[in-house]
């Protein structure tokens, strides 16, 4: 069985991001880049499904600039079997849906039993990419993963919803998105990195997919959001429940 | 221009997190339609009819729509989407899994946790955990949107008189099975509609300490229970009592953080809440940032004192 995992290179976690003074956009030069955290879970889930026996193969995909083969050979280090690159220009923004009509066109191509994504990317925040790629393939889903259990030619996936946790059975292929309890990401050993450099990394464009990826959405503007007020420390219990009761008036 | 809310409900009820999109649809302009999609739902869709500034409900029932499979739900919204030139859905757990799939059958972009409608076509949105708000302008004919509900007043749910049609349900995809449900069972007010809220961090320690120290505070002040990652990483709180960046995104009245130190992605997920108290020990904790009243003290003398002067 094959999976395949898209992975997204994305501003690092721990980076408080800064707003440009001209408003069009966020500021990401000589910023730390990393695979979104989403789509880390989303391979270590792949790689642990490889480890059980339930899958024979684990394709990493990502989409974008040519630095995302840093990104691709970090999958590969966590156990990906080999690397597929779509490359965009930089100055091409990527959005969801053109995304999914990519992965699309590799899952037609590669014809995986599973797609693994994270569920959201935590630049965009759009969480859409798997659910897209789920409608154009004709699939069915499971996002927001805490877990799954591939059995008898289906898969169980426990989602966590609003109201805590449901459980759905998909018929394979099926397209499944991370959240973040699905699992903990191994930590990639050295050795790994350097196996990692061997592996096959296939590089593409979009065109030689046939898919259109021109944006819908256009970005007018991107402001800071706005700021709260100074807070004040409290000495004490008793002075914290005069102000919450005379001051903010909120009990 | 008529714009179509995806009702969120219980066949029974409909949501709170339904009044809000209903007011972002108004705001899209045009007159508002409302889907009731679901099993036995009639009370649900009458319940619909009397929401302020709806038009028309539509309402479509079967087995198949019981349990809001996103395959089966998304079929229906299509089955009707063709007369509407906005489709909004609450970005609610339900609304977010179903959204990107009617979009992509619409071969439309979709708009995630729109929190302001400047027009029919630009909105406001939050990204990079909502360090930057973003105003962005769809060119698809049809918009596809899921709405933040802290970023609009919830319509009225009475004083609606709108006619309920029945229209035909959308065949069953039969590529998913609904299984079970674990629902975390609670008397308190739901997260994301309740006006004050208690919320427990990795220092709590355990899960029994978690409840026995916030259960009391919360009681007094008729509360919901929030929760960091850490505590529900940890297993001292359920996934569904997590706020942040990933998890639910609050705005109450008074946001009590206990024990909590403040990480980017938990503040995307309450800083807009009207007044936020920190509790920590850790002078340092960034939670003391965003709060507007911050005690440097132990939460597990702190907050029983506070319990005891309420």
């Amino acid at each position: 069985m094959k999976v395949l995992v898209p992975v997204k290179r994305v501003v690092d976690y721990n980076v408080k991001v800064r707003v440009k003074s001209d408003g069009t956009g966020v500021d990401i030069a000589n910023v730390k880049m990393s695979m979104n955290p989403f789509d880390e879970i989303a391979v270590e889930e792949a790689v642990r499904l490889k480890e059980k026996g339930v899958v024979t193969e684990v394709i990493a995909v990502s989409c974008g600039v040519a630095q995302c083969q840093e990104t691709l050979r970090t999958a590969m280090a966590i156990g990906a079997d080999r690397a597929i690159l779509v490359e965009t220009p930089a100055d091409l923004e990527l959005q969801p849906l053109a995304v999914a009509k990519i992965l699309k066109a590799l899952v037609d191509k590669e014809q995986p039993q599973l797609v693994i994504l994270g569920k959201q990317a935590i630049d965009d925040d759009c969480n859409q990419t798997g659910q897209m790629l789920a409608a154009l393939t004709g699939l069915p889903q499971g996002t927001f993963a805490s877990k799954v259990e591939v059995v008898d030619g289906k898969v169980n996936v426990t989602r966590e919803v609003d109201g805590g946790l449901e459980t759905v059975s998909l018929s394979l292929p099926a397209v499944i998105t991370t959240d973040l309890r699905l699992n903990e990401p191994r930590y990639v050993t050295l050795p790994n990195i350097m196996k990692a450099k061997k592996k096959l990394l296939e590089v593409v464009k979009p065109a030689d997919l046939g898919v259109d990826v021109a944006p819908r959405i256009k970005t007018l503007k991107v402001e800071e959001p706005p700021k709260r007020g100074a807070g004040v420390k409290v000495p004490d219990v008793a002075a914290l429940v005069d102000k919450l009761k005379n001051v903010a008036k909120v009990i | 221009m008529t714009a179509l809310v995806i009702a969120e409900h219980d066949n029974a009820h409909v949501k709170g997190a339904t009044l809000n999109t209903v007011t972002a649809a108004v705001a899209c302009g045009g007159d508002v339609h409302v889907l009731v999609a679901g099993s036995n739902a009639a009370a649900a869709a009458a319940a619909a009819a009397q929401i302020a500034g709806v038009a028309k409900v539509l309402h479509a029932d079967g087995v198949q729509l019981a349990d809001g499979l996103a395959e089966n739900l998304a079929a229906q919204v299509l089955a009707i989407a063709g007369d509407y030139s906005h489709i909004l859905f609450p970005a609610t757990a339900s609304g977010k899994n179903v959204a990107p799939r009617v979009a992509a059958l619409l071969d439309v972009a979709q708009l995630s946790d729109v929190t302001k409608v400047i027009s029919a076509d630009t909105f406001e949105r939050p990204i990079y955990a909502g360090n930057a708000i973003a105003t962005v302008q769809s060119s698809d004919a049809k918009k596809v949107l899921t709405v933040r509900t802290t970023g609009f007043d919830a319509a009225a749910a009475t004083g609606g008189s709108a006619a309920v049609e029945t229209i035909a349900v959308a065949g069953d995809s039969g590529k998913s099975t609904f299984v079970g449900r674990e629902v975390t069972k609670s008397d308190r007010p739901e997260l994301t509609a309740a006006k004050i809220i208690v919320s427990g961090g990795r220092a709590l320690g355990s899960n029994e300490k978690f409840m026995e120290v916030l259960t009391p505070l919360a009681d007094k002040l008729g509360a919901a229970l929030g929760a960091s990652r850490a505590a529900v990483d940890a297993g001292y709180a359920p996934n569904d009592w997590q706020v942040g960046q990933t998890g639910k995104i609050v705005a109450p009245q008074l946001y009590i953080a206990a024990g909590i130190s403040g990480a980017i992605q938990h503040l995307a997920g309450m800083k807009d809440s009207k007044v936020i108290v920190a509790i920590n020990k850790d002078p340092e904790a960034p939670i003391f940032s965003v709060a507007d009243f911050g005690l440097e003290a132990d939460l597990f003398t702190a907050v029983p004192e506070l319990v005891k002067s309420l």
